[in-house]
């Protein structure tokens, strides 16, 4: 285990499976400003990504690339909170299909990133100053998506009845997932000990803060939480991932040796 | 990115229909027909004939259906783009055409007429949009390809509309140009790259440009002798350069571009007319573009109902928002009373 790399993977699949995600309501979204809106958050999250694997590949050394870690790796390898790679509706098994839910999208967003609003902020502080530095980067784009996502929160939760009960349908199936940002993880615990990460216990009180804050201005209840709880970031993913990357990486693959 | 004369007309089945003469004040009319003879500019507040009014919806919300359109064939690639950077530019480049879109559709509502109606013309299939979208995107090729060729070839079409008497439309495409070019160098360095791949890279790009390259040429719109709405677009200032001499303008430009980049465009009659200083081209197939614009295209029915399916899937967000705002609105007035 590397303490600087395995953190710095997960931060950086965390951005590009969501970015992947979010991608897919390009030319699809509710209304033409959304999709605009959308496809920024995604091409903000990318950038993330990149940024985050052409410093691991510094670390590392040798042939790595960005994209050798983000087209070459497999499910088992990718280290990113289960939530991120759930598709836009609610659960299903990993083969089956439905039509992209904005309520998913928006409850997804919004409960990401009021976390990384916060991590982003502490992670300025980061004894990695290359980390320090795209945490500085990033934390003005994730103030902007958590804006963007409470104001549709609030919009749908507190918009008609039918808004109304799909934001809590979505609230309901994804919010038992957030569970996972608070689970112990060694590759964490080891970033907290070598000063590149932050402890997410300290996170937590705040982060329960702008949540609760913003479903009761959605008129949304804050569902009870216990049971399973996901460990995407150690590696155990759900059935989804497998096909989102099948997906992303096909043509890569299909290519080893080309140039793009 | 958009394109194609523009003179599509959107009533299903006939080519082309012919401009009713103005029956409008004769002093308001003059004074029209001045400001344009003096290549001024007309705004929203100034009376215009309705004909060209009529004409200028039409064409403006055509060009925007066109945009929002234009972002499916990509975006069918988005997911699967090779590498980190290529998927980057290119959702930049479909969100640029969602752009487009939006400015298009704010042009066109400037004349009274509203977005939704323009959607609906869209979806009920009466409005047309650009027949070049109605062809599928194969392999990754095809996205640099569609930004050399297709965005190239909008550029042709959209530059002299930079100078067309409607101001709000010319103002949007001077916006609009300047990322479409960024667009078609864009595409065109995705293929160089290509190009000095593997074998079966050269070989994808060569087949995208075999499968694109005539339909890019259909995109300036049929023959001048084909044409009888562009004279009057001609002397209105909304169409500046006519569909042959843009169409021939594009060739010319494309044909050393081809050279440098390795691949052959398919037509054995392509060659450089010392005579007339431009090069000859084969026959394009009219038949199949009419085929296409008329609903009778591979994707037609594909497009058209994934917009369709957008717009119904989001209604309850829409809704949302409005109910949302309403009751905001409320709120604020009970405060202040
Ligand atoms: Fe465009
Ligand atoms: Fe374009």
């Amino acid at each position: 285990m590397n303490a600087a790399t395995d953190y710095l993977l997960h931060l950086a699949d965390n951005a590009l499976v969501l970015g992947q995600r979010n991608a897919e309501w390009c030319g699809h979204g509710p209304i033409l400003e959304e999709d605009i809106a959308l496809s920024n958050v995604s091409l903000d999250l990318i950038g993330q990504a990149r940024l985050l694997y052409q410093l691991v590949a510094s670390l590392k050394g040798g042939n790595t690339t960005e994209d050798r870690l983000a087209y070459f790796r497999d499910t088992h390898e990718f280290r990113n909170y289960t939530l991120l790679e759930l598709p836009h509706h609610g659960p299903l098994s990993g083969y089956a299909h439905a039509s992209l839910d904005y309520g998913t999208t928006i409850v997804r967003n919004f409960l990401y990133s009021a976390l990384m609003a916060l991590l982003w902020e502490a992670l300025e502080k980061s004894a990695n100053a290359d980390l320090a530095a795209i945490a500085a980067k990033s934390l003005k784009e994730v103030r902007y998506h958590l804006r963007h996502s409470r104001d549709w929160l609030v919009r749908l939760g507190d918009g008609t009845d039918e808004s109304h009960i799909r934001a809590q349908a979505a609230l309901d199936h994804l919010f038992p997932y957030t569970q996972e940002f608070w689970a112990h993880s060694a590759v964490e615990s080891a970033a907290v000990a070598a000063g590149i990460g932050v402890d997410l216990a300290t996170l937590q009180a705040d982060w329960d803060a702008i949540v609760d804050a913003a479903l009761a201005e959605a008129t949304l209840v804050r569902p009870q939480v216990g049971g399973y709880v996901p460990e995407g970031k150690n590696g155990i993913h759900s059935e989804h991932l497998g096909f989102l990357l099948a997906e992303m990486q096909s043509l890569a693959r299909a290519h080893p040796n080309g140039s793009w | 990115m958009y394109t194609q004369s523009f003179n599509v007309p959107d009533a299903p089945g006939g080519k082309t229909v012919p401009l009713a003469p103005s029956t409008e004040d004769p002093a308001l009319q003059a004074a029209f027909d001045a400001r344009i003879d003096a290549d001024g500019r007309i705004e929203p507040q100034d009376w215009m004939p309705e004909a060209y009014r009529r004409t200028l919806v039409r064409q403006i919300s055509q060009h925007a259906h066109s945009e929002i359109v234009g972002m499916l064939p990509e975006g069918n690639w988005i997911s699967r783009a090779p590498s980190l950077k290529r998927k980057a530019i290119l959702i930049a480049k479909v969100q640029d055409e969602g752009g487009h879109g939006l400015y298009l559709y704010s042009a066109a509502e400037t004349l009274g007429t509203s977005r939704d109606q323009m959607l609906e013309g869209l979806h009920s299939g009466r409005a047309k949009y650009s027949s070049i979208f109605n062809y599928p995107t194969l392999t990754w090729a095809d996205v640099g390809v569609i930004g050399w060729l297709v965005d190239g070839a909008a550029i042709m079409n959209q530059i002299p509309l930079c100078r067309c008497s409607y101001g709000p439309y010319a103002r949007a495409m001077v916006r609009v140009c300047k990322e479409e070019s960024f667009h078609q160098r864009q595409g065109y360095e995705a293929l160089l790259v290509m190009m000095q791949g593997t074998a079966e890279q050269k070989a994808m790009v060569q087949d995208a440009v075999n499968r694109w390259w005539w339909k890019c040429l259909a995109m300036f719109g049929p023959p001048d002798a084909d044409s009888p709405n562009s004279a009057q677009g001609m002397r209105w200032g909304i169409k500046r350069i006519s569909n042959d001499d843009l169409r021939q303008k594009f060739v010319d430009a494309t044909v050393p571009q081809a050279k440098v980049l390795g691949v052959t465009l398919p037509d054995p009659d392509l060659k450089w007319n010392e005579e007339r200083q431009h090069h000859d081209y084969g026959q394009i197939d009219w038949n199949e573009f009419w085929e296409t614009v008329n609903g009778n295209g591979p994707c037609n029915k594909e497009r058209l109902a994934t917009r369709v399916k957008a717009y119904n899937d989001g209604e309850w967000v829409r809704d949302a928002a409005l109910a949302h705002a309403r009751k905001q609105q409320q709120r604020k007035m009970k405060e202040a009373a």
